[in-house]
């Protein structure tokens, strides 16, 4: 089995909800808590395991924003767990995914060095390494109904942005839309073979900008006017 | 990257201890200069376990979690951190036996054997560290051969300049000792000069186009998600500006190779002169130091492509 997530660009709105259920679920999960520094200071900041970043591809008219969540691919490769010197980054043969043994941890920052994808982040309050676990706590718990052994993440996107499966199954729905829309990995250069995958953006069509009919002297002379005046 | 200087210290310290315990041992087994008495040689190798032991002591300092770093052992199969503690850890009983062997007049073959694997143990130690960093696919400037290299021989110098400086108060004949390190510093400006031009351009690195998958046009960042600085911009967000990182070379050159070289015309001339040694060694050290934060603070890690970095 190699679970992971899809995420489809072409509907991810930015709206973040991705990010605060993961931080809801997992601040009491496995690795959790996930500590928060001055959250109501000046400089708040704090651990968070999936973060929603917001690009501009293209310029005007042809610009189009592209909302970004990122959280750990749980590589095929991950450089992550081999450089760990305590043994506390693991990869879990039966399922791919990769998690931190917070009791065997050091917080020498070193699998942070190694991750391309910012995907780890140490808590200073607890002095170890801390990651998205995919919900490892969720996913196999029998008591909560079939449908709901999701990833909070998957779980909460109002836009259905997320999918999550099994990427060794042909025929899982993951498979199935990443064969279907193309979907890519991230920085497929580093060889780090990350499971989770991103569906494009759908080219559309370009929709025309036309530009401004040219006034008359009146407007000439305002525009002219304009510039001279400092606002 | 963060320039941490708990880490600057440790491998400037233990690099000069293992570089002077291993030159220590050459100046040993061929009587370099008229040879150094057993006293000189035991304090010599004393002062190397001193930088070696205080090194290592400071590298715990930059760990979060410290009462774990004993478990930094146990991956010797995988991780060049593991290899390296290994390696220090299997250093040390071997220096104290070479030491005892030089303390105690032992057998000529029980002295060079245990001193040989000692020095060679400084060797693949000093090797490691450089592997820390050389091994990691995401910091293209430190992803090369050259970084063990540069590791190496400016352990070397600093080891070999304190060597000098032990031979000049010895009294011994100084001109192999100022020979030996003439050599070793040469190599260190060499492969230093070699990296700062290759790391002006280290060839093909990601790009923020393939780090997001948009490929077929420009990309920029809007908005990085977060109201203030986050654990990824504290580590990896540190800036250079080029032109302070430029002087900061000229200072590595000057202070870490151009000023030894002359002291050690210097001591050259005299035959002696015990203070243009220890300007040598405190300059050659120093100048390692300003290397090793430049070498943290110029290197970019490629997640800063997420944080609207263009190239890494």
């Amino acid at each position: 089995m190699r679970l992971g997530l899809v995420i489809d660009l072409d509907v991810c709105v930015g709206c973040h909800a991705c990010a605060i259920a993961c931080k809801e679920w997992n601040a009491s999960g496995t690795i959790g808590p996930l500590s928060d520094y001055q959250p109501y200071g000046a400089e708040p900041s704090g651990v968070w395991f999936n973060r929603i970043r917001h690009y501009e591809m293209d310029e005007y008219p042809n610009n189009k924003t592209v909302n970004f969540p990122m959280s750990c691919m749980h590589c095929e490769d991950a450089d992550c767990v081999t450089v760990c010197p305590t043994g506390a980054s693991y990869k879990r043969a039966e399922d791919g995914i990769v998690l931190i043994d917070q009791d065997k941890c050091m917080g020498c920052n070193y699998c942070s060095w190694a991750c391309p994808y910012g995907a780890r982040e140490l808590d200073r309050s607890s002095g170890t390494m801390k990651k998205c676990t995919l919900c490892v706590d969720r996913i196999y718990d029998e008591n909560l109904p079939v449908e709901e052994r999701q990833p909070s993440c998957v779980l909460t996107c109002p836009a259905h942005a997320r999918m999550f499966g099994d990427f060794d199954d042909p025929d899982s729905a993951v498979s199935r839309v990443v064969r279907e829309r193309g979907g890519y990995p991230l920085m497929p250069e580093l060889n780090y073979n990350p499971t989770n995958t991103y569906l494009p953006i759908r080219r559309k069509p370009v929709i025309g900008v036309e530009t401004k009919p040219k006034g008359g002297l009146k407007e000439s002379i305002k525009q002219f006017a304009n510039r001279l005046v400092r606002r | 990257m963060h320039p941490a200087f708990s880490v600057i210290f440790f491998t400037v310290a233990s690099g000069a201890g293992f570089g002077l315990i291993s030159l220590l041992f050459i100046a040993d087994s061929f009587k370099l200069g008229g040879g150094f008495s057993r006293e000189e040689l035991t304090i010599g190798g004393l002062i190397a376990l001193g930088l070696i032991v205080f090194g290592l002591l400071s590298s715990t300092f930059h760990l979060a979690n410290p009462k774990n770093a004993w478990r930094a052992v146990t991956r010797f199969r995988t991780s060049w951190l593991s290899r390296e503690g290994v390696f220090a850890i299997a250093f040390m009983p071997l220096a104290l036996v070479y030491l005892a062997s030089i303390w105690f007049d032992a057998p000529l073959w029980l002295r060079e054997t245990v001193g040989f694997l000692t020095a060679v143990l400084a060797w693949i130690t000093v090797f490691s560290t450089g592997m820390i960093y050389a091994c990691l696919k995401t910091i293209r400037q430190w992803n090369t051969p050259l970084v063990p290299a540069n590791y190496l021989a400016l352990g070397y110098a600093s080891g070999s300049l304190l060597l000098l400086l032990g031979a000049v108060r010895a009294g011994l004949d100084t001109t192999p000792y100022i020979a030996m390190s003439a050599l070793i510093i040469s190599i260190a400006a060499v492969l230093k000069a070699i990296y700062y031009f290759w790391i002006r351009s280290p060839g093909l690195t990601p790009t923020i186009n393939t780090a997001t998958g948009l490929t077929r046009a420009k990309v920029k960042l809007l908005d990085t998600g977060h109201t203030h600085g986050t654990f990824l911009t504290q580590e990896f967000g540190f800036k250079l500006a080029r032109q302070k990182a430029g002087l900061l070379k000229v200072v590595v050159f000057a202070l870490g190779f151009g000023l030894p070289g002359v002291m050690l015309v210097w001591v050259f001339e005299q035959q002696g002169g015990l203070a243009a040694a220890a300007v040598a060694a405190m300059a050659g050290i120093a100048g390692a130091a300003v290397e090793r934060w430049l070498f943290f603070a110029e290197a970019r890690h490629v997640v800063n492509l997420y944080h609207g970095a263009q190239r890494c």
